[in-house]
């Protein structure tokens, strides 16, 4: 809030001038305040802020809506040309339309060191989102040091010591993210988008053949062999302590069956058992206790799934992932939505307009169908994107998706929207994130890195 | 989409016979093809020679022109010695394994033109010959020599361990087109001094020559002129904090010199001209509904004498605030509505018997700017719309080339070359264009002189500029934006087109050209998938 102001010391015949507001009160409410908790998707969120005289008052139930309440009492102050800050008399009652507001980063394509991570963290909390989707493998790397299956990253990261992740890191950015309210739900994406995992552990992966001899490449997960769900079952059984969230993101997406097809022992296996395997791999999950996430293929191809699952709607035009919505919530699933919120597809001018016009729950549906739609995630894919220019990116066009998420349906004034928007980001940059500009313009402060 | 692009850096390829040819490509990175742009002519050897940041020294040939106290020269010594030698700081103490044998740099320049500033028409050739013990670098100019000294420091690498090698190379190097620019826009977004400054080095890493400095326009005018210091007072975004005192202007300006870079300033009129207004009134056209001001303003008024008296004392300025022989006028996109809508204007075109043609009043005002600043001894560059209104402008302006598809701006190379014009090429390499994917090819793939017309009519083509306008860019994403992707047109300009044909060969060296620009500490973003060595650590 005060930025390089440097810290006067406090000297007790100091007056205060008559009007000056001195303190701001924090009441958590409820007997549980779960400050030694991990946040959830029904943590309480919400909260209440009362600027005015003798002392500011943010009361709210649980630490959640207390940070929140502390984020909105930081963006109430202002400066005048002189630098005086001041804060208007104000009260505010305030709670998240949507429980799940997240942010996938994708630590696979590109290695992002942990500074750049925990740097959007920071970022998030600004911005009120609370779920850090972490795709932390894919196929091109599998930088996550396992302590079952350390070759996983030993021969599948980009470079088995400066390019992983160890367990210092992990649970530094969980930690780091518990602190700001922000659940950390990480992504093992199966049975596609694994060509790395096949590096560190042998006959995980299916060999593809051409004709009747193998060609040397590979597929996605081997799903005839019971070593691979040995393999799966120690590997989530470790994944389940590390990571404390209730959730676990499986992935599922894009699978590719030629390969399948192609090899022999799975030819016969496929017809048969195709969505059985799959739901193997689910169960193990649940073995864990954890709840499970998926992208959407894995409900479009009819797969059992449990009634707690959280579908991921990523694909098609707006048409079409809006039937999606539809289809998922008629069969009684949760969902969330992602497909309008790509932000790795950059174009040239104001694509937040785009963004801040998206809604979840436009679709047609019943109230009940509605009350399904959790959430959205903003999603920045890595094939384009590294620390370089990962934050200029990701914001503030993040932020355009986090008001949809988070205030009332009917908040959609777009030219207001901008003006609110630009000072946002303003704000961002003085506290030292590279959010880039919507416009034309210019902040007071403006960037100092370079 | 993008499967047949993804060339991996070695180890997660599927097909077996990808790897051979990438070892060779990484062999080849450890020559003369992991310079970026591909150097003119050259051989390449995979006989290396051990370099100790110790025993490694520049020094001026005998014979050369310039000698210690060369501040080109001596700086650029200092400025490369830390670029070959990343991880060498002096304070890691001496630690010597044997008596090492010393390399020596040796710079020998013909001419000592180390006190003047870069010309339109300098020599940026270079001989390089790196032997045992020995590097040659032989250049006309200084500049050729600091380009030669870019070369040599992008041939050294290191092994895992650490240790530096240089492999044994000639090279004859020479660019094929004299004027390769980089235009920033500091008028839409303040862009802090460092942030040119840092943009400087990076030029000069993909031998750009000529920063084409868009310093003032509609939404603010943070240049701080010493004649008419109301202009910036009252039309930068703020008077204090958002402009670039004469102070701040010399300071770009000794720091490009010293890369062998140009300074060629815009002053865009009579269009892109708001923020002029509030700091010089009378300046703009005031506009009009019916027969009332409307009270909103317009282009440059041309038909006040006041107009050209401030033009010529803000121009004579700028003349010696700016040592270029060059100067932008600018010229684009001129709203006639204004001028219509104004009696005097409406007046005034019937005195000079122009009918209702207002191409005819924009061209009697660009004449008159042109005189102002030829009187000054300065050539002018102008954006095509001046072109295409009129011809009345000296024989030595260049156009410069914005609008347009391939078949459109080539067939305005055509036409404006065929009237005996330089141009300057920037239409294909507006990269504040962004969208999804590896668009870096599309500037690669550029053919500045693919046009009908004869060889003279090609010769005119004098070079091209990569446009970073500033609407949506500011000093937060500046440089992801900005590199690797002008770098792509650098080579283009700087290259022989045939030996830079194939976006495929391309990719591998500008993947590892961006890792080299990333430890130099260059924000520059990714290609594609992929990792360098040394990840950027920044946020």
């Amino acid at each position: 809030m005060f930025g390089s102001t440097k810290k006067l010391g406090l000297s007790k015949s100091r007056r205060t001038g008559p009007s000056e507001l001195t303190e701001l009160q924090v009441w958590i409410t409820s007997p549980d305040s779960e400050c030694d908790d991990y946040p959830s998707v029904t943590s309480d969120e919400s909260y209440e802020l009362s600027v005015d005289l003798p002392f500011a008052v943010l009361k709210a139930p649980k630490v959640w809506g207390a940070l929140h309440g502390l984020e909105t009492f930081s963006q109430l102050l202002y400066e005048d040309e002189y630098g005086a800050k001041s804060v208007n008399a104000t009260t505010i009652s305030d709670f998240p339309r949507f429980a799940h507001r997240g942010i996938l980063l994708d630590s696979s394509r590109h290695f992002l060191p942990i500074k750049v991570i925990l740097a959007n963290l920071e970022t998030m909390a600004m911005n009120k989102f609370n779920v850090f989707h972490w795709h932390i493998v894919d196929d091109q790397s599998f930088p996550y040091l396992s302590r079952t299956f350390p070759q996983l990253s030993q021969q599948g990261a980009y470079h088995p010591y400066t390019h992983v992740y160890t367990p210092a890191d992990v649970k530094m950015v969980i930690e780091f993210a518990r602190l700001r309210g922000i659940r950390v739900i990480p992504e093992f994406d199966t049975p596609g988008h694994t060509q790395s995992w096949g590096k560190g552990q042998k006959d995980l992966l299916t060999p593809c053949y051409s004709g009747s001899k193998p060609s040397g490449t590979f597929g996605p997960i081997n799903p005839i062999l019971n070593t691979t769900y040995d393999f799966m079952n120690q590997f989530f059984k470790e994944i389940s302590t590390v990571f404390p969230d209730a959730y676990v993101h499986l992935g599922g997406d894009e699978v590719d069956f030629t390969c399948w097809r192609s090899n022999p022992d799975i030819q016969q296996f496929m017809e048969q058992h195709r969505f059985q395997t799959r739901l193997q791999l689910l169960d193990i999950v649940t073995t864990t206790n954890k709840g499970y996430m998926i992208w959407q293929e894995v409900f479009d191809n009819g797969v059992k799934l449990k009634p707690d699952t959280l579908i991921h709607v990523w694909k098609g035009n707006q048409e079409q992932y809006q039937n999606e919505m539809a289809n998922v919530t008629s069969s009684g699933y949760q969902t969330l939505l992602s497909t309008p919120w790509y932000l790795n597809r950059i174009s040239y001018g104001q694509d937040w307009h785009g963004y801040y016009k998206a809604d979840p729950q436009d679709f047609k549906g019943t109230e009940e169908q509605k009350k399904l739609v959790i959430g959205g995630e903003a999603c920045l894919w890595g094939e384009y994107v590294d620390a370089t220019n990962l934050t200029p990116r990701l914001w503030p066009r993040a932020s355009a998706v986090a008001e949809r998420l988070w205030s009332a349906k009917d908040v959609t004034d777009i030219n207001d929207a901008f003006n609110r928007l630009s000072m946002h980001r303003c704000r961002m940059v003085e506290r030292g994130i590279p959010a880039e500009p919507l416009f034309s313009s210019y902040c007071p402060r403006e960037y100092k890195g370079i | 989409m993008n499967i047949m692009f993804a060339v991996s850096s070695g180890r997660y390829t599927r097909a077996n016979f990808i790897l051979p040819l990438l070892i060779i490509i990484q062999l080849g990175l450890h020559t003369v093809e992991g310079v970026w742009p591909l150097p003119q002519a050259f051989t390449s050897s995979t006989e290396r020679y051990p370099l100790n940041p110790q025993a490694f020294y520049f020094g001026y040939g005998k014979q050369s022109a310039a000698q210690q106290g060369c501040s080109v020269l001596d700086t650029a010594f200092k400025r490369y010695f830390s670029l070959i030698f990343p991880d060498y700081s002096s304070a890691n103490g001496v630690l010597r394994f044997s008596v090492d044998k010393p390399f020596l740099v040796e710079v020998s320049v013909d001419q000592d033109d180390c006190e003047s500033y870069p010309q339109e028409d300098s020599s940026e050739k270079y001989n390089l010959s790196v032997c045992e013990g020995k590097a040659s670098l032989k250049a006309e100019t200084v500049w050729g020599a600091v380009r030669g000294l870019e070369t040599f420091s992008q041939m050294v690498y290191q092994d895992d361990f650490g240790s530096y090698f240089v492999n044994k190379t000639e090279i004859e190097d020479f660019p094929r087109f004299q004027f390769r620019g980089i235009l920033l826009d500091t008028s839409r977004h303040y862009l802090p001094v460092q942030a040119i400054l840092k943009t400087l080095d990076a030029m000069a890493y993909s031998k750009f020559n000529v920063f084409h400095w868009h310093i003032v326009d509609d939404p603010s005018f943070p240049y701080q002129s010493s004649t008419f210091p109301d202009l910036s007072s009252k039309g930068a975004f703020h008077p204090m904090t958002h402009i670039y005192t004469q102070s701040d202007v010399r300071r770009v300006i000794s720091y490009a010199r010293l890369q062998g870079i140009r300074v060629l300033p815009e002053f865009d009129s009579p269009g892109h001209t708001k923020s002029w207004g509030k700091g010089q009134s009378d300046l703009l056209t005031p506009c009009y509904r019916g027969s009332t001001p409307s009270g909103t303003f317009g282009p440059v008024n041309p038909v006040l004498p006041s107009t050209y008296q401030f033009m010529e004392k803000l121009f004579k300025e700028v003349s010696s605030v700016f040592p270029d022989s060059y100067i932008h006028l600018g010229g684009d996109e001129v709203n006639f509505s204004c001028w219509k809508s104004n009696p005097d204007v409406r007046a005034f075109m019937q005195k000079m018997g122009f009918g209702a043609d207002f191409t005819k009043l924009e061209a009697f005002y660009i004449e008159n700017i042109v005189n102002i600043t030829s009187a000054l001894n300065k050539t002018s560059i102008v954006w095509q719309d001046v072109f295409d209104y009129h011809e009345k402008i000296p024989e030595d302006t260049v156009l410069h080339i914005w609008k347009g598809l391939p078949e459109v701006y080539q067939t305005e190379l055509s036409r404006i070359t065929k009237a005996g014009k330089r141009v300057l090429l920037a239409a294909p390499w507006y990269i504040n264009h962004i969208s999804y994917g590896q668009d870096w090819r599309n500037y690669y793939t550029v053919q500045p002189q693919n046009f009908s017309g004869t060889e003279e009519q090609k010769k005119l083509v004098i070079g091209g500029e990569v446009c970073m306008w500033g609407e949506y860019v500011d000093a937060t994403n500046l440089n992801p934006r900005l590199w690797p992707r002008a770098s792509a047109a650098a080579e283009r300009l700087w290259s022989d087109e045939k030996q830079t044909s194939s976006v495929d060969s391309a990719f591998p060296r500008l993947q590892d050209f961006r890792c080299k620009l990333v430890r130099r500490g260059i924000q520059a973003e990714p290609l594609y998938v992929g990792h360098c060595k040394h990840e950027y650590q920044g946020v």
